[in-house]
């Protein structure tokens, strides 16, 4: 190839970077692929909670941040109600353009700051919260978490007493908050990410983004190997792609119609080797009903919401 | 490149900030020797489909000249570019080979 | 302005003149009035302020926070339960610098449930960092309100005013309402030093190591021993404007006293009582009511009770397995001084008993009587 030859790249992503490297992430961190995207996707004029997580660490220690737009650190729990705060000021300073986001772990949503997240929803808080979802509490060493999957090994739930409860369903729980838009994203799918960020700043109101974020040495995995799993989760139909409207508008937004068996996504992560044939099949089950149950609920708010 | 950014130091309790507050960002700190394999491109065959700069989570590749660029001062060497190019044209070897 | 006043309205018109931009509240007997008033008013629009109407207390103060960083002049009222839920983040907000400015009903701890008054939730925040001004009536309550406001932006700390439940809190008494101008001018808009903005973008909060942090806690310390010069001079200032002063002391017929009572809250109201009384029989006895509690005015204290006989600090709370918590401080500031005079202390008043002036002669009888305290604790009005 000669240099003169004219090359025409096109991005199916916003070029700019945000982010700067150097970051504390682990090699293949899906997190910090996730803020990365955001930021892409949201622009500069934002403001940011983080409350207690991966992302407190990742950010870098004082006096740095990787993120290049202000951020607030805050406790644990406080992701939601912190928000709030910062929205409200915004407004009382007529600054109502610059959008505010929530950025939590699994923990920091599903567990501890459940319920100023479920309060800022019930207030509609004009807020983008982002739950990013590496499925345990790594920041503190891989305990298990209320987002942890059925038959997962953590610190708390070792191979013996694997996780023998399923993972909440955040995505419906906050759904029923009726806010105007919920929505799932999955870092092997960065257009249908930004598409959504993108589409959550556009609306006035609670947004509830809940981020597929593999984790390598939470999940045991090979860090090379993290868009690999991300992606498998999607054709597996472990992680329906969908958003919902008002809590009662649902669509999937990526089709699976040959699912991969749910072995492919489990058998690269360590944290699911010590399961049984019985154990995975019944993981498939899990996964096949609620398919059939999501599908039936897009079906019905087609006719139901339009 | 990513511009490599400062250290930033203090003497003493007089020059610091009124609560711990970000002056800089992180590129002080080179994460490329974190690396134990090292990414490298082979251009002939690359296609500049950019997955690789796509899903580099640091973000470690940069474009230049429509040609993707890896930074080696921050490639923590994690393989998902190695992994993902489609025409499989990133080599990863051990570092110093 | 004359108005008859409860003490929780007194707070909620003291924020209002401060022009507050954010509220976030909850509530909890006995502060719904502050809330209730303080939604009136915003919804009327007399007041251009943000009120969310959160959750829980804690998030309450996580709201202040988030407003206060990107700021705007936020404020909070709570009690009790609500203060001791709200604990993890008062430290995160003095630690962040933010001069919130908040209204503390001092309401006694469960169990067994309670809601009358005693101190022991707003001194169990005793090390969160936080400023601690214990009002003794409504018109104080309001214009600590608004000088508060004044010395947290000044010292960028968050600062508290404690009042007694239901004593004040519920009771009416006359307020002078100070005219919005004339607040204007003693407090000019925020002009926040810390300030989440996307023009100029930085980080507040995040890792910061053993190689630094220190230092941080070093000026946190500088700025609270600042706040001390910063709440009588702001508390002068306000005194040349409507001619009510406040410092960090309120001393009553101190000067020539043998005898000292050290009290706070409300009881100081009661005492003063019992001082006119007893110096009628001839006692030299005063009153020293400590307002500021943190940071604790010691050398103030020292120079007033230098040439004393004895000293008799009335506490209505108990830090268990040691003492009444005045008197704690007040032992501790004089140890490395010269001071070596008999310090009795009392606990009395807890959960909404009653401080008679019969029980604070008691008080000074026994002190009177005994050459120095044979217990660490005197427990006053209890039925053993
Ligand atoms: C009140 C409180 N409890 C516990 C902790 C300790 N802690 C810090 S981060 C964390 C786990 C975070 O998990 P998650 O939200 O899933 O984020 P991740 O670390 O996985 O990114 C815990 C338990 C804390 N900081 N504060
Ligand atoms: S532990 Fe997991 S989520 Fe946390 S920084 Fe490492 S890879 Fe990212
Ligand atoms: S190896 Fe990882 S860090 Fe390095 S360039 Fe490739 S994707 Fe980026
Ligand atoms: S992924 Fe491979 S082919 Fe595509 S731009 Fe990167 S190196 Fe070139
Ligand atoms: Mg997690």
């Amino acid at each position: 190839m000669t240099e003169k030859k004219k090359r025409k790249i096109r991005l199916s992503i916003p070029a700019e970077e945000i982010m700067r490297p150097g970051n504390l992430a682990c090699q293949g961190c899906g997190a910090s692929l996730a803020m990365r995207y955001a930021l892409k996707a949201l622009g500069r004029n934002v403001i940011f909670d983080i409350p207690a997580c991966c992302w407190s660490v990742i950010d870098g220690p004082f006096p740095y941040s990787s993120i290049g737009v202000p951020l607030l650190h805050m406790a644990f729990e406080t992701a939601a109600s912190t928000a709030s705060g910062i929205r409200a000021a915004m407004k009382v300073l007529g600054k109502e353009d610059t959008k505010v986001v929530a950025w939590a772990g699994d923990g920091g949503t599903f567990d501890i700051g459940f319920q100023a997240l479920s309060g800022a929803a019930e207030r509609n808080e004009d807020i983008i919260y982002v739950c990013y979802d590496n499925e345990a509490y790594m920041n503190t060493g891989i305990q298990r978490s209320g987002a942890t999957p059925y038959g997962a090994w953590t610190t708390t739930t070792p191979v013996k007493h694997f996780k023998k409860l399923p993972k909440k369903d955040i995505i419906e729980i906050m759904a029923a908050h009726r806010i105007p838009y919920v929505a799932n994203v999955n870092i092997a799918y960065p257009e249908d990410f930004i598409r959504k960020f993108q589409k959550a700043a556009s609306i006035r109101g609670t947004k509830f983004i809940h981020v597929f974020s593999p984790c390598p040495p939470g999940w045991k995995m090979k860090p090379d190997d993290t868009i690999k799993v991300a992606k498998l989760a999607v054709q597996t139909r472990a992680f329906p792609l969908i958003e919902i409207e008002n809590g009662v508008k649902y669509t999937l937004n990526v089709k699976v119609n040959k699912p991969k068996p749910i072995f492919e996504y489990l058998k690269l992560q360590g944290r699911f080797k010590h399961l049984t044939e019985e154990e995975v099949k019944r993981i498939q089950e899990d996964v096949d009903s609620y398919w059939e149950y999501l599908m039936k609920k897009v079906e019905f708010s087609k006719e139901y919401a339009g | 490149m990513f511009k490599p950014g400062k250290k930033i130091e203090f003497k003493s309790a007089k020059e610091i900030p009124l609560t711990p507050t970000s002056l800089g960002d992180m590129t002080h700190n080179y994460t490329g020797s974190w690396r134990n394999l090292r990414p490298e491109i082979d251009y002939d065959r690359c296609i500049d489909c950019m997955i690789c700069w796509k899903f580099c989570p640091e973000p470690a590749i940069y474009i230049e000249n429509d040609r993707p660029k890896i930074d080696y001062y921050f490639c923590k060497g994690c393989g998902i570019c190695v992994e993902e190019c489609p025409v499989k044209c990133i080599a990863f070897e051990e570092e110093g080979k | 302005m004359k108005k008859v006043l409860m003490g929780n309205h007194a707070i909620s018109y003291g924020a209002t003149l401060s022009r507050v931009q954010v509220i976030a509240a909850y509530p909890i007997t006995p502060q719904t009035q502050v809330v209730e008033l303080l939604s009136e008013i915003v919804a009327n629009g007399e007041l251009e302020a943000e009120f969310i109407k959160v959750e829980s207390e804690h998030s309450a103060m996580a709201a202040c926070i988030g407003a206060s960083a990107a700021g705007a002049r936020a404020f909070t009222a709570t009690s009790s339960q609500g203060l001791l839920l709200m604990h993890e983040v008062l430290h995160w907000a003095s630690r962040a610098r933010l001069p919130i400015v908040m209204a503390n009903i001092n309401r006694a701890i469960s169990p067994g449930w309670t809601i009358w008054t005693d101190q022991n939730d707003s001194l169990s925040q005793r090390d969160t960092g936080w400023i601690q001004i214990y009002a003794a009536d409504n018109q104080e309550v309001l214009d600590s309100i608004i000088i508060g406001y004044k010395v947290a932006e000044k010292v960028s700390l968050p600062l508290m005013v404690v009042l007694d439940a239901f004593v004040l809190s519920h009771t009416y008494e006359p307020v002078d309402i100070p005219d919005q101008d004339k607040v204007d001018k003693f407090l000019p808009p925020y002009n926040p030093k810390i300030k989440l903005d996307p023009e100029d973008p930085h980080a507040f909060g995040g890792l910061t190591a053993p190689n630094i942090y220190m230092e941080f806690q070093y000026n946190h310390q500088l700025a609270m021993m600042e706040a001390k010069k910063v709440i009588n001079e702001a508390g002068k200032e306000y005194g040349e404007i409507t001619g009510r002063y406040y410092q960090n002391l309120s001393p009553y017929k101190v000067d020539d006293a043998e005898y000292i009572l050290i009290t706070s809250g409300t009881v100081a109201k009661t005492t003063n009582i019992v001082v006119d009384k007893l110096r009628e029989s001839g006692v030299k006895i005063g009153n020293l009511r400590i307002r500021t509690f943190r940071p604790f005015p010691s050398e103030e204290i020292y120079e007033i009770l230098k040439d004393k006989k004895k000293i008799f600090v009335i506490d209505r709370n108990l830090s268990f397995g040691n003492t009444g918590i005045f008197f704690q401080e007040v032992k501790a500031s004089l140890y490395n001084t010269d001071i070596k005079v008999p310090i009795f202390g009392f606990v009395t008043g807890l959960g909404g008993r009653d401080v008679t002036p019969e029980l604070i002669e008691e008080i000074v009888n026994y002190g009177m009587k005994k050459e120095k305290p044979e217990e660490e604790v005197i427990w006053m009005g209890v039925k053993k």
